[in-house]
């Protein structure tokens, strides 16, 4: 982030805990957040930023499900996977690593839990999200929590409240490759199909 | 308003963003209005002064000089607007662009710390912004202004900045010798055609409040409405260039004037003469550098997609990633500005004199426009998964990061590229529609 800069020192901060620096990422990383989620207040575009860490950014949001909408979230399911089997860069402008969508009820009404992985940080996701909810109409899903605004398509100031409202920060992330991007990753693989190809054809 | 809600309001639009005058020369004044009752004076004996964007475009070779003011939100409320609406301006404008800069990653030597003219202060609340013909009209100008405020008991003069072009006359550039002006963004319903490659015209309210932009009908507009509608935001940076450091660079890259060249190329992502790298990458075609109909035609995913012509960290594909990036019809910006300080000739040594850019970059979002280019585009090191790289120009550079020319078979890797430019001042200014203006006068100090 270009915000990552040496902030002005402050006496007040000479506590906080240490983020683990970037290394090598042939040596898995495990951090430790602080219950804020970021280890000192460092402004981002729309609030404070969520620091990358060994599994790169993320987020995991969770929200109570409107009563009555458990299908059409499961629903929803189905529609995700038929968007990406039609256009498999349909959520590329998300840079992700992964996403996982959860229900689950421990007594006290049906949640959603909406975790993701990716490379770019909080305030460009949840913009780059938007732009593709409106874009393709496919992120409906979310109209199904409480709390999530009426006027999402417009109002992408009222999105990103209700995403960081709604942010459970980790405790605790692992990277087994800290800080590789989702392109390094790709760009690996094809260079080692295209080695494997070269040295197929010097048999 | 107008009959037609989507119609541009030209009679109300002012000038400074919809339409570049004729000008050669230009002085920015910064002030401070001591009581409000004194800024609305101010104000109401301007505003017949203030151009319009009908204005302009109908300008006669009599007109010589164009007038817009902007204030800072501290500016507003110093001229009375209430506290209600005051908080109905986006959370950016309300800090300004030195509490912003972290988000903007003005750092280190580009710090407000070290700003200059008192940009940094909330005591700042407005500029007059005086385009001129030329330099002796712009003098005049200075004359006529400074009277007026004498007059003006309450209004401050807290510093200014003269600009003007530099030669060769026949083409915008700047100190380092790049052209420029070379891409804007077209609005809908200007009648201006886009040139190849610059796609679509934009939505107004991309640009100018009160109009649908490319999402739909904007909303969180500014309140009372008669405030907001036709205005837009204007990000101010004053940014030094220095060079004799980037002369040095290029000597120390480059042996002959011509591999000289290509670094400057490379850095920049198009030559000198404004001719596209992606176009012509292994030699300077000034002939397209000036030819607009074609500077602008190129994309980078499919003709340059390794960066083999411009590369990847390059100013213009920062800038502007085209077809490499998504949503890029919501991060476009209108550039205005020019600049100051005198040319140092070619082979003089650096004689220690400021000089550089003052610029505006008009947007209707500050936060989605202006400060995502800031902060993803010119100083994220990973831009592209470049890893340890920013903007070789807007970016904030300390002498740690690094520039990487791809080409074949190695690439070519600079290693702590110096600091070519610093930030010496910047400010977020509103800029009202001409009805605004007036409303502005209407305050009062109870309000």
């Amino acid at each position: 982030m270009a915000t990552s800069a040496t902030p002005k020192t402050d006496a007040s901060k000479a506590h906080t805990p240490e983020a683990p620096t970037k290394g090598d990422w042939t040596q898995p990383q495990a951090m430790a957040l602080p219950k804020e989620g970021y280890f000192k207040v460092e402004q981002g575009r729309y609030g404070p930023i969520f620091p990358q860490t060994p599994s790169c950014y993320g987020f995991s949001v969770v929200a109570k499900v409107k009563p009555g909408r458990e299908q059409a979230i499961r629903d929803y399911g189905h529609s995700i996977e038929a968007a990406v089997k039609g256009d498999p860069s349909v959520l590329a402008p998300l840079k992700l690593h992964y996403l996982r969508w959860v229900l689950f009820d421990v007594g006290s009404g049906l949640h959603f839990m909406y975790q993701g992985i990716f490379d770019t940080d909080f305030d460009k996701y949840i913009e780059d999200a938007v732009a593709l909810f409106v874009k393709t109409g496919i992120t409906t899903v979310f109209v199904n929590l409480e709390g999530w605004p009426e006027d999402w398509k417009t109002n992408v100031n009222a999105v990103i409240n209700f995403f960081r409202e709604h942010q459970c920060p980790s405790f605790l992330e692992y990277g087994e490759y800290p800080y590789v991007s989702s392109d390094e990753i790709k760009k690996a693989l094809k260079l080692k199909a295209a080695f494997t190809g070269m040295l197929d054809l010097m048999q | 308003m107008s009959a037609d809600p989507a119609r541009l309001d030209f009679e109300d639009i002012q000038h400074f963003l919809i339409a570049r005058p004729p000008a050669l020369a230009a002085r920015y004044e910064f002030l401070t209005f001591r009581k409000g009752a004194a800024g609305r004076a101010w104000l109401a004996g301007l505003l017949d002064k203030v151009g319009t964007a009908a204005a302009v475009a109908a300008h006669t070779t009599l007109d010589a000089r164009w007038v817009s003011i902007g204030f800072t939100w501290n500016g507003l409320r110093a001229l009375g607007l209430s506290e209600d609406s005051l908080g109905t301006f986006p959370e950016e404008f309300r800090q300004g662009m030195a509490g912003r800069a972290q988000v903007l990653g003005t750092t280190g030597a580009n710090h407000p710390d070290h700003w200059v003219g008192g940009l940094a202060s909330g005591e700042l609340h407005a500029i007059i912004v005086l385009f001129a013909r030329d330099v002796a009209e712009r003098e005049r100008c200075r004359a006529e202004h400074a009277r007026y405020l004498a007059q003006c008991d309450g209004v401050e003069l807290l510093s200014s900045l003269d600009l003007e072009a530099i030669p060769p006359f026949d083409h915008a550039h700047e100190h380092f010798g790049y052209r420029d002006r070379l891409s804007q963004p077209v609005i809908e319903g200007t009648g201006v055609v886009p040139t190849p490659g610059s796609g679509q015209p934009l939505k107004a309210g991309e640009f100018f409040l009160g109009y649908p932009d490319e999402d739909g009908p904007a909303v969180g507009m500014p309140q009372p409405e008669v405030l907001s509608r036709n205005g837009s935001y204007a990000a101010y940076l004053r940014m030094e260039e220095h060079v004799g450091a980037f002369r040095d660079f290029l000597k120390q890259h480059g042996e002959t004037p011509e591999q000289q060249e290509l670094v400057a190329a490379k850095l920049m992502g198009r030559w000198r003469s404004g001719a596209p790298l992606v176009v012509t990458p292994d030699k300077d075609d000034p002939v397209l550098g000036a030819d607009l109909q074609r500077s602008n035609d190129f994309a980078y995913a499919t003709q340059d997609p390794h960066g083999y012509g411009c590369p990847l960290g390059s100013h213009i594909r920062r800038m502007n990633p085209r077809d490499t990036a998504v949503n890029m019809n919501r991060r476009k910006m209108i550039r205005r500005g020019g600049t100051y300080g005198p040319p140092l000739p070619e082979g003089a040594a650096d004689d220690g004199v400021e000089r550089g850019i003052a610029a505006f970059v008009g947007c209707a979002s500050l936060v989605r426009q202006f400060e995502f280019a800031m902060n993803v585009w010119a100083n994220d090191p990973t831009f592209h998964e470049l890893g340890n790289e920013r903007d070789p120009f807007l970016g904030t550079q300390d002498g740690t990061f690094d520039m990487t020319i791809p080409k074949r078979p190695i690439r070519k890797k600079i290693k702590g590229l110096p600091a070519f430019t610093t930030i010496r001042g910047g400010a977020y200014f509103f800029l009202p529609g001409i009805k605004a203006l007036r409303y502005l006068t209407s305050l009062n100090d109870s309000q």
